[in-house]
């Protein structure tokens, strides 16, 4: 499983998902046209500064691939966020790092997350930056990623990984297919089923 | 070889290994509000799916309550829209919910422990990152996103992978006018806003084992500030105290014997940790972040850092986070000017809270320039606080009391920061923007520091506002 395009550059460490999606955004019932509203405030800052932030730069439209820093998506557990880079059209994202609700949460829309070595982020940022043009590749199968003549490995958790390779990231039809067993372990729990008698008075 | 608490918990709700290696982990309850869950009933509903377990589904209402009373329809119609969603869904999909007519609403992770409805032992599931908030009693508590809610009403499961645990040591005791908020502020700042990454916390140790529940919950909440997807605290007298008598607790004999099997799920002496840390408790005064990420705190004595006093690495960040705060290198924390005091939020809005705050604030006034909100966590805090004449206190100093609700802490209601308003807030995080202004500022503190902050107009060491007897 490959996923390639053209790249997007977002520097900066500890990126939280208000600045993704600030909360005001968050006021609907559903996901629907989130993706206007992505770095919205960051956006408008850049703008008034005088300067052009990435998701604005027309250099950068149609990118498939997002490249960020350390602790990216930390702070809240908002889907908006992922689905929100989802619906602009991030289909992957490369970084150092990434806070873990957001890795599960844009796993489960289908999104890997792939970490690689600071100096490897470094370099495809650079290059990206240089010639935005540069297709980059995230190879899930080999766990490498490719950019501008730059090759660098890339990791995730085992588990996430298999699940991408298997096509089971959407974990819905996986943890409802043997219910019975759900049943029997709820059945085991001793505050669904009763308490059990106590060996020792309580102290 | 003992086990830890999670080790414990994780194998008591383990339904089976799934294909990619991961757990299928069974959730024992499941806390839903109205934000992250639409688009998850909506989901099932578009796959013809029932929730699962809607007996261990509980769902309220309190990011987008406004707070000053407004009657329904709410004046906000996305916010009018998404209570009703949340009412429709509820009633469609048999959950119940304590919604504003009820007198339990309030903030889901204030009112879960406050039904007994949290319980050790137990794993908590929420479409909240401050899940780990339940953590408190020695339960396993995720914080997931809207995909996870609809797993887990679809199939009362997460399919996780295992996490490692650190023991996070508090030693000696906390001097007057040093809290939970204060410790956990430290813990975040000495092992980084990542650094719980892959981890849960157990926070142990002396000053953890005086604390109250109200107290490790707020230790608990922000966890997930440091990185740590959950954290939590063993079991012991003071859990099972405060959960005797609660609503959804067992009762009469169930609960000597619920109260048996809980103590029995506390880390075993010989349990192996991952690694563990310790702080001094006794060492620590009152925090104060000056930045844009919770682990950028100091103490309220203290100078905002330089960019000498960080590594190299850091320093672009520290610059960043110092113009957008509109902070000189080297200067005092205290005597930073404040707009707007908020006493609130899932971390400090409970009634010990209210009542520290409370104790700062009594016969006197806040600052003229100051704006001083108190919004309670839920409705029976309120109702409790009212009891106290805690409201007349508040008021009288100049506060708004407010209904309960997240309010300012996200500012998805009409309770938010205007232009580059400061705020001394005793919510949980300090990001740009997160008040409700793309250009607001939060200076995150205790709420009895907030209290101080609004009365001197200005950020202020809470230990000089203490009662004589205390302040040693």
């Amino acid at each position: 499983m490959t996923i390639s395009g053209r790249a997007i550059v977002l520097r900066g460490d500890d990126i939280d998902t208000d600045r993704i999606m600030p909360a005001r955004f968050l006021r609907a019932v559903s996901f629907d046209g989130l993706e206007a509203h992505v770095f919205e405030d960051d956006r408008r800052a850049a703008a008034a500064a005088g300067a052009r932030h990435p998701f604005d730069d027309p250099a950068h439209a149609g990118a498939r691939v997002l490249l960020v820093n350390r602790n990216f998506g930390c702070g809240s557990s908002r889907e908006h966020a992922p689905q929100a880079l989802a619906r602009w059209g991030i289909a992957a994202v490369i970084g150092s790092s990434f806070a873990e609700i957001f890795f599960s949460n844009a796993a489960a829309l289908g999104v890997p997350c792939v970490g690689a070595r600071p100096d490897d982020v470094e370099a495809l940022m650079s290059r990206v930056g240089r010639d935005p043009a540069a297709i980059v590749s995230v190879n899930l199968d080999r766990m490498l990623v490719h950019g501008g003549g730059i090759e660098a490995a890339c990791s995730m958790p085992a588990a996430a990984r298999s699940a991408f390779l298997a096509g089971t990231w959407d974990a819905t039809a996986l943890l409802t297919e043997d219910f019975a067993s759900v049943r029997a372990a709820a059945a085991r729990l001793p505050y669904i089923a009763g308490f059990p008698p106590a060996p020792a008075p309580e102290r | 070889m003992g086990s830890t608490l999670l080790e414990k918990v994780w194998d008591l709700h383990t339904v089976r290994r799934l294909p990619t290696g991961q757990t299928q982990l069974l959730v024992g309850l499941h806390l839903v509000h109205e934000v992250t869950s639409p688009q998850a009933f909506d989901m099932l509903r578009l796959r013809g799916q029932p929730v699962a377990f809607p007996d261990r589904t509980f769902a309220t209402v309190d990011h987008i309550v406004p707070t000053d009373g407004q009657p329904r329809p709410f004046a906000d119609q996305m916010a009018e829209q998404m209570m009703a969603a949340l009412e429709r869904n509820c009633r469609e999909f048999g959950v119940p919910l304590f919604g504003l007519d009820s007198d339990d609403q309030g903030i889901v992770h204030v009112i879960g422990p406050e039904l007994g409805l949290t319980q050790p032992g137990m794993t908590i599931a929420c479409g909240d990152s401050h899940t780990s908030t339940h953590g408190a009693f020695g339960a396993v508590a995720f914080g997931i996103g809207t995909s996870q809610v609809r797993d887990v009403l679809a199939s009362q499961c997460l399919a996780m992978d295992p996490l490692k645990v650190r023991r996070v040591a508090i030693g000696g005791a906390l001097a007057p006018g040093v809290y939970a908020k204060d410790v956990i502020l430290a813990v975040i700042r000495a092992l980084g806003v990542q650094g719980g990454a892959g981890f849960a916390y157990e926070y142990a140790g002396p000053v953890v084992e005086r604390m109250t529940m109200d107290e490790r919950m707020t230790l608990c909440n922000m966890s997930i500030e440091g990185g740590a997807r959950a954290g939590y605290v063993n079991p012991d007298d003071t859990t099972v105290a405060y959960l005797r008598g609660r609503r959804f607790a067992p009762a009469g004999d169930a609960f000597d014997r619920a109260a048996a099997w809980w103590r029995s799920l506390a880390s075993d002496p010989d349990a192996v940790y991952h690694d563990e840390v310790s702080i001094d408790g006794a060492a620590l005064g009152p925090m104060v972040t000056w930045g844009t990420s919770p682990g950028q705190s100091i103490e309220v004595g203290g100078r905002v850092p330089r960019p000498s006093d960080v590594a190299e690495a850091e320093r672009s960040a520290l610059a960043d986070a110092l113009a957008y705060m509109g902070l000189q290198p080297g200067s005092p924390i205290a005597g930073t000017k404040v707009d707007v005091a908020f006493i609130g939020s899932c971390t400090n809005g409970r009634l010990s809270d209210l009542r520290e705050a409370a104790r700062i604030v009594r016969g006197r006034r806040i600052s003229t320039h100051v704006r001083g909100l108190v919004v309670p966590g839920s409705k029976r805090v309120r109702e409790a606080a009212e009891r106290d004449g805690l409201h007349e206190v508040f008021r009288d100093a100049g506060f708004e009391w407010r209904e309960a609700g997240c309010s300012m802490c996200l500012a998805m209601n009409p309770d938010r920061l205007e232009g580059r308003e400061l705020c001394a807030s005793s919510s949980n995080r300090n990001f740009k923007g997160r008040q409700g202004s793309p250009t607001g500022r939060t200076l995150l503190m205790s709420p009895a520091m907030v209290a101080a902050a609004a009365i001197a107009g200005e950020v202020t060491d809470v230990r000089s506002l203490l009662p004589a007897a205390e302040a040693s």
